[in-house]
């Protein structure tokens, strides 16, 4: 990133106008929309089909909608889905072949033209999702070419969070509430005595671009910019939910034998929607597909997950075959061995697998209960040795 | 199930067979439009009295089996098909589960037939209506009451192919998250067997907002001990709870339901 950065003000006018402006730039414009009781993420033609008037109600296992009365754009909190169903398909063709006169095969690589995505209102927990994603898909020795593409022409604009859910922790995971890098646009919606707006601020060349055809005024530092700010700050404040303070990295290679995964395994239907709603989980099956005739064969990727017994499945069986094992292999990879092989923690606290989880499992409150065991075994440990 | 040896020279043959069912599963082959001049282009319909009175004896390459073995009759044809069918694949929940007609299972047929039939010695049925893998060797078994077609065209397109089908064992959670449905459960407050039962259906009730009621029978790994609180939870008593899960899979997930003193 080169050049200025602005801090301006758009009004609903000015919102308008981004949608329009990004359609008009040939974008595909993905954001949040009411459907089926829920806001989820969708293509819209123009910004009256944002959430105007909706939040959200969450708790663990339960999402509702609320109609408001001030008649806020994005005071609801993640929903059912995430960016990744956009740049990281449930299901994408890779390559096909056919079988030639001569007896012989023809292979033909998927080189369809990918969607130019403008994405709206992009929460700061799901920006860090989206970086986690980059790094794991198009970061290593082997990237995934279509993810490449579709991320490469995307353009985001964040929406910082204002109204955390039930479920939200990004806070303590240090992913928000505040957009800080990875946007091309960032808005903080404001609803006080100076009206609704939303102050904007720019994170890249293509931003300024953007920005520079919206009708805006530029940005009060007191009324407008330390507004937004305190508008955030309280949000962080906010947070249903935190994930315990301790060195989780080092917590998950401790307890791998501990009891808490039997309890866990107890609840857990193993119905694999904690990964599907994940922003981060990434894991895909191929599955090839035939036709009757014979001659011509299509090899796809789809979304798979831990949670599936074919994940491991070898010829004696699956590896993991208890749901002990499963759930532990989640959750030991998402906030644990995901530092080993990308870096960074796989959790980036957006709260979705705590409240679409049918059953009610709450990942901050499995880490706490390995915690408190872990602190437990050493202390009796302790005890033991001072006793010799 | 281990991938089916291709078929040997020549064009394999397909038969269709029914036990205890309503021959919905079969018609479904029929109601492959698209597919079926493909597919009699590369197989020989030999035994399939749905679409033609003209059978062969066998023996066959590929044999479709629906309904469950309900009666004296039934258990000694289905050995009879075994032994005439290189690769068998049971369609269907009757086939898989025993179907509806397994409810049987959980009560004294005598006492049905006494009441339903004015003459019920002239009735010559098992107590038990039973999948057929609990009475011969099957090759691939395909769920669903009805099954889906599109899984029915995979299974065969497999077995001409030489391969493994592609037809998964996990939840229908993953075909609606896939698919990008609100949750009923989470968004709505509805009764859902989505958790606990096979993918197949694409995820067809909640797309239309309504609860799965488990018409392709229990999941690959099924936790009916926690996912009957959820029911519970969401405004089923114990008699609802017990209807729901004793449909056209009720032996199926009555062999899932946790018992007392069971370890989860």
């Amino acid at each position: 990133m080169t050049g200025s950065r602005t801090t301006a003000v758009l009004d609903r006018d000015g919102l308008d106008a981004l949608v329009g402006t990004l359609r008009a730039l040939g974008r595909t414009v993905v954001g949040p929309t009411v459907r089926d009781g829920a806001v989820v993420l969708a293509e819209l033609s123009s910004a009256d089909e944002l959430p105007f008037g909706w939040g959200t109600r969450v708790e663990a296992g339960r999402y509702r909608l609320e109609p408001r009365a001030d008649g806020a754009a994005f005071a609801h909190t993640t929903g059912p889905h995430s960016w990744k169903a956009f740049l990281h398909p449930q299901r994408e063709r890779l390559w096909s072949a056919d079988r030639t006169a001569d007896g012989g095969l023809s292979y033909t690589e998927e080189d369809a033209p990918q969607p130019s995505y403008a994405f709206l209102g992009v929460r700061a927990c799901d920006l860090r999702a989206i970086a986690i994603q980059d790094r794991v898909l198009t970061g290593g020795r082997y990237e995934d070419r279509g993810y490449r593409e579709r991320r490469t022409g995307a353009f985001l604009v964040a929406a910082e969070c204002t109204e955390p859910g039930g479920t939200c922790f990004c806070a303590s995971m240090g992913s928000g509430p505040a957009a800080e890098a990875g946007f091309d646009l960032a808005l903080t919606e404001l609803l006080d005595a100076d009206g609704h707006r939303f102050v904007v601020r720019t994170g890249s060349d293509a931003g300024e671009d953007v920005l520079a055809r919206l009708p805006h005024r530029a940005a009060d530092p007191r009324a407008d910019t330390a507004a937004a700010r305190d508008a955030v700050a309280g949000a962080r404040e906010r947070m249903g939910r935190a994930m315990p303070p301790v060195d989780l990295q080092a917590l998950m290679g401790a307890s791998l034998e501990a009891e808490r995964w039997d309890d866990v395994a107890a609840r857990c239907l193993t119905c694999g929607n904690c990964t599907m709603v994940c922003p981060t989980c990434f894991c895909t099956t191929t599955e090839e597909v035939t036709d009757l005739t014979g001659d011509h064969a299509e090899r796809w990727q789809r979304w798979d997950s831990c949670f599936d017994l074919d994940f491991t499945h070898l010829p004696g069986g699956p590896v993991r075959a208890s749901a002990r094992s499963r759930y532990r292999q989640w959750l030991t990879h998402k906030l644990s061995t995901w530092y080993e092989q990308f870096g960074s923690s796989g959790c980036v606290g957006c709260g979705r697998c705590i409240t679409w989880c049918p059953v009610a499992i709450d990942i901050t409150e499995e880490a706490a209960a390995l915690h408190d065991e872990l602190a437990d075994r050493l202390r009796r440990q302790e005890r033991t040795e001072q006793e010799r | 199930m281990t991938a089916p040896t291709p078929p040997p020279s020549g064009t394999p043959t397909l038969a269709v067979f029914k036990l205890a069912s309503c021959d919905g599963c079969q018609l479904t082959l029929l109601d492959c439009e698209d597919e079926l001049l493909a597919l009699t282009g590369r197989v020989h319909v030999a035994h399939f009295l749905e679409a033609s009175s003209a059978v062969e004896p066998g023996p066959y390459d590929l044999a479709l089996v629906e309904g469950s073995v309900s009666t004296p009759d039934d258990a000694r044809r289905i050995r009879d098909i075994r032994a005439r069918s290189r690769f068998l694949v049971t369609i269907g929940a009757c086939a898989t589960a025993g179907g509806i007609q397994a409810l049987r299972n959980f009560a004294d047929v005598e006492e049905f037939t006494r009441a339903v039939y004015a003459r019920p010695e002239y009735i010559d049925t098992l107590a038990t209506s039973t999948a057929v893998a609990d009475h011969v060797d099957v090759d691939f078994e395909l769920r669903g009451c009805p099954i889906d077609r599109r899984q029915l065209i995979e299974v065969i397109t497999a077995f001409l192919a030489g391969r493994r089908p592609d037809v998964p064992d996990h939840s229908v959670c993953f075909a609606c998250k896939r698919r990008g449905i609100v949750c009923v459960t989470v968004a709505h407050g509805t009764p859902c067997l989505g958790p606990v039962t096979h993918a197949g259906c694409g995820a067809l009730c909640p797309a239309y907002g309504r609860g799965c009621y488990g018409c392709f029978g229990p999941s690959g790994s099924p936790n009916l001990r926690a996912m009957i609180p959820l029911l519970h939870r969401d405004g089923m008593d114990d008699r609802d709870v017990e209807r729901l899960l004793r449909t056209f899979n009720a032996a199926a997930f009555d062999r899932e339901l946790p018992r007392d003193g069971e370890e989860p």
